[in-house]
């Protein structure tokens, strides 16, 4: 049996991955709440944003969390102008020809990352690296301690924004009922380039938060994606709540799963929450609310 | 994924610019005297979780390759061109099998590869099926060499080989420091390597006197190493032992070094991530870890100029790319014996091969049931971001640190 105090860090460091877990999993709901498709370039669009961190770190010296600002706006840009000259354009405004174009740019862009950056490992050695809380038997590293409290922010901003603003509201709207939406004057397509925009930019965020404790390679991306996918498919398709509260409760499955039940047969959990909730509750944790 | 290198574009142009004047001097035989290319396969992971592994194995075959052309070719056959054809196994079995298929095709006379145990097991078995001789560069598994394939030949050392000179290295370190470590915690990769070799080392660790009190397997990817670092810290062993692919080996140590995980040492056998590169950008995280691996002789001129070039060229002087260059020049050297790209002749030329293994640190190649007999690895540890070999002692350019001092 193990430690009481053990079990209380393994908590801790599963709520602390799940905050990342959380990041990828919103932008891959709100893609999927606006445009009704599953991204399926959303690993490696969250591999090139790992790249746009390594470099700009590597290059210039900026320190990943510095280039928080900057690599979330490019990504922004990135998903909106990708959406509009490529997703949006050859999509003739099908939902099926969106997925089969985002799975072939996910090719595409695997494959030039392999041409451009090679196969090679890259990390980022930065000097806190090392560093860490200490809270009881738990060594809380710095690093996904601030990934952590930046991953929530930057979700309650999104909230925020989604709330209050007018593009929020009119993704919302165009979320509910597009035809509608469009009735009313919203530009539906200029909703979807920037609701595409917007998760992208979620990526950036992760990438910048994910760099100081993992590493880039052409395929590191797709690690995120299943469990970014199972996150939203529990919190509710399309649902920002849900994708908060699916990631904590993923983390800490897969963390206590791990410790409880090894590495490899803790991935376990992961597995049967997503069958318990299709056959339970297909709609998901929040999908009612979405 | 597949291209073919043409090493002959110098050659072609020079009988381009030969023939017209030996027609017009009119003796137009000149074509014919000119070997057929003989064709290598070259199958390597170059894209999917291990791609750069793969990139770097396609890199030595094909310097090798080039170095041969260079030099003249097969003299014994004429001077025939060695041809690359390059296949990618995309980190699958199945693809990597259908690489044996399509070249087998093409007409390869040998193939060179394929880094992964699981894709190597089953590609020597579908070339075992032509008869064509199958040079394995890197693949650790001895599942490889065990089951009676006449085609199949590994110089480098296999895992059980890795094992017992690093359970050897690590038991005379331990007696040094007076028996410091009683327990250890074995990590590793779950595939057919890293099982293979937590098996031989949990069953092989007491006859050092030293207990495995868990062995942990985790897949590739891992995204997170926490829980096994919580683990381990519950269990305080003395040491952490580990065998898994570059990638994985590094986010581990990473992690091992956040959690301060405090343990006598660290001590890997193949850590597929401890290279230059790793010593060099993470100091502070490897310093003082251990690993059994390959490595070339630095007491050789040749790996010393190879390695140059190699840096040279932007890349790095890993494993993969001084077996994956070995394994083509024993490939030329028994050509060039068996005088001919026949199958059987050059099955038999392999067979026989005292092939001096100039970058290795090996004795004479001998091979029994396809396994290089002197083939040896080296123990290696990562100090003040520098990589010093630490046993055999012959070969060593430091003392090892061990235990190392506690964080």
């Amino acid at each position: 049996m193990l430690d009481p105090q053990i079990i209380f860090a393994g908590i801790l460091n599963g709520l602390l991955a799940g905050g990342i877990y959380v990041l990828v999993a919103v932008g891959l709901t709100l893609i999927y709440g606006v445009l009704h498709i599953i991204n399926f370039a959303h690993g490696s669009l969250l591999m090139l944003a790992m790249y746009a961190v390594f470099w700009l770190w590597r290059l210039v010296g900026v320190d990943p969390y510095v280039a928080l600002p900057v690599v979330t706006a490019g990504a922004f840009v990135f998903g909106f102008v990708l959406y509009r000259l490529v997703i949006g354009r050859f999509s003739h405004g099908r939902d099926e020809n969106i997925l089969l174009i985002t799975l072939g740019l996910s090719i595409v862009i695997d494959n030039a990352a392999l041409l451009f950056f090679g196969g090679d490992t890259q990390t980022i050695d930065v000097p806190y690296a090392g560093s860490f809380v200490e809270v009881g038997a738990a060594f809380l590293p710095l690093p996904k301690l601030i990934s952590f409290g930046a991953s929530l922010l930057i979700c309650a901003v999104l909230g925020l924004y989604m709330a209050k603003s007018d593009t929020g509201k009119a993704i919302r709207a165009v979320a509910k009922e597009r035809q509608g939406a469009r009735l009313v004057g919203i530009d539906v397509d200029n909703i979807f380039a920037i609701s595409y925009g917007i998760g992208i930019a979620c990526l950036g965020a992760a990438a910048c938060l994910l760099m100081p404790s993992y590493y880039v390679t052409p395929s590191s991306g797709h690690a995120f994606v299943l469990v970014a996918f199972t996150i939203v498919v529990l919190g509710g398709m399309g649902s920002f709540i849900g994708a908060a509260v699916g990631g904590f409760i993923i983390g800490i499955t897969e963390a206590l799963g791990g410790l409880l039940l090894g590495e490899q047969l803790g991935q376990i959990g992961i597995s049967l929450i997503f069958i318990l909730i299709l056959l339970l509750k297909p709609t998901g944790l929040f999908g009612s609310k979405a | 994924m597949k291209k073919q290198i043409n090493n002959s574009v110098s050659r072609r142009g020079f009988v381009a610019g030969t023939t017209a004047l030996a027609g017009s001097l009119g003796f137009p035989a000149v074509l014919g005297a000119q070997p057929a290319a003989v064709k290598v396969g070259l199958i390597h992971p170059v894209t999917g979780f291990v791609a750069y592994n793969g990139q770097q194995g396609r890199l030595g075959g094909t310097m090798a390759i080039e170095d041969i052309n260079k030099a003249g070719g097969i003299k014994s056959m004429g001077g025939a061109k060695l041809e690359a054809l390059l296949g990618d196994s995309q980190s699958k079995v199945e693809v990597g099998v259908a690489e044996v298929e399509k070249m087998n095709e093409q007409g390869v006379a040998a193939y060179i590869g394929c880094f992964q145990s699981p894709v190597t097991i089953a590609a020597t078995q579908a070339a075992a099926k032509y008869n064509t001789p199958f040079l394995v560069d890197v693949a650790a598994s001895d599942v490889i060499v065990n089951r009676g394939l006449k085609n199949t030949f590994r110089l480098m050392p296999g895992f059980g080989v890795c094992v017992d000179d690093g359970i050897a290295s690590l038991g005379a370190l331990n007696k040094a420091a007076n028996n410091v470590a009683k327990t250890a915690v074995i990590v590793h990769e779950s595939g057919e390597f890293g099982t293979g070799t937590a098996k031989l080392l949990a069953s092989k660790l007491p006859s050092i006197g030293i207990e495995a009190k868990e062995v942990i397997a985790h897949d590739n990817p891992t995204r997170n190493f926490d829980n096994i670092a919580l683990r381990i810290r519950s269990i305080a062993p003395d040491v952490v032992m580990m065998s898994n692919y570059g990638n994985e080996y590094m986010l581990l140590a990473r992690t091992l070094y956040q959690q301060k995980v405090n343990v006598a040492g660290f001590y890997s056998i193949l850590g597929g991530g401890f290279n230059y590169k790793f010593v060099k950008e993470m100091p502070d995280v490897s310093q003082y870890m251990m690993d059994v691996n390959h490595w070339f002789n630095p007491k050789s001129e040749q790996a010393q100029a190879l390695k140059k070039r190699v840096e040279a060229g932007g890349a790095l002087f890993t494993f993969e790319v001084y077996l994956g260059y070995s394994a083509a020049m024993l490939l030329a050297d028994s050509l060039e014996r068996a005088g001919s790209a026949d199958k059987a002749k050059l099955t038999d030329a392999l067979a026989s091969s005292t092939f001096k293994a100039e970058l290795m640190p090996y004795g004479p190649t001998k091979f029994v049931n396809g396994q290089n007999q002197g083939a040896r690895p080296a123990v290696m540890q990562s100090l003040k971001g520098d990589i010093e070999v630490i046993a055999p002692a012959e070969f060593a350019s430091a003392k090892a640190v061990f235990p190392k001092p506690k964080l």
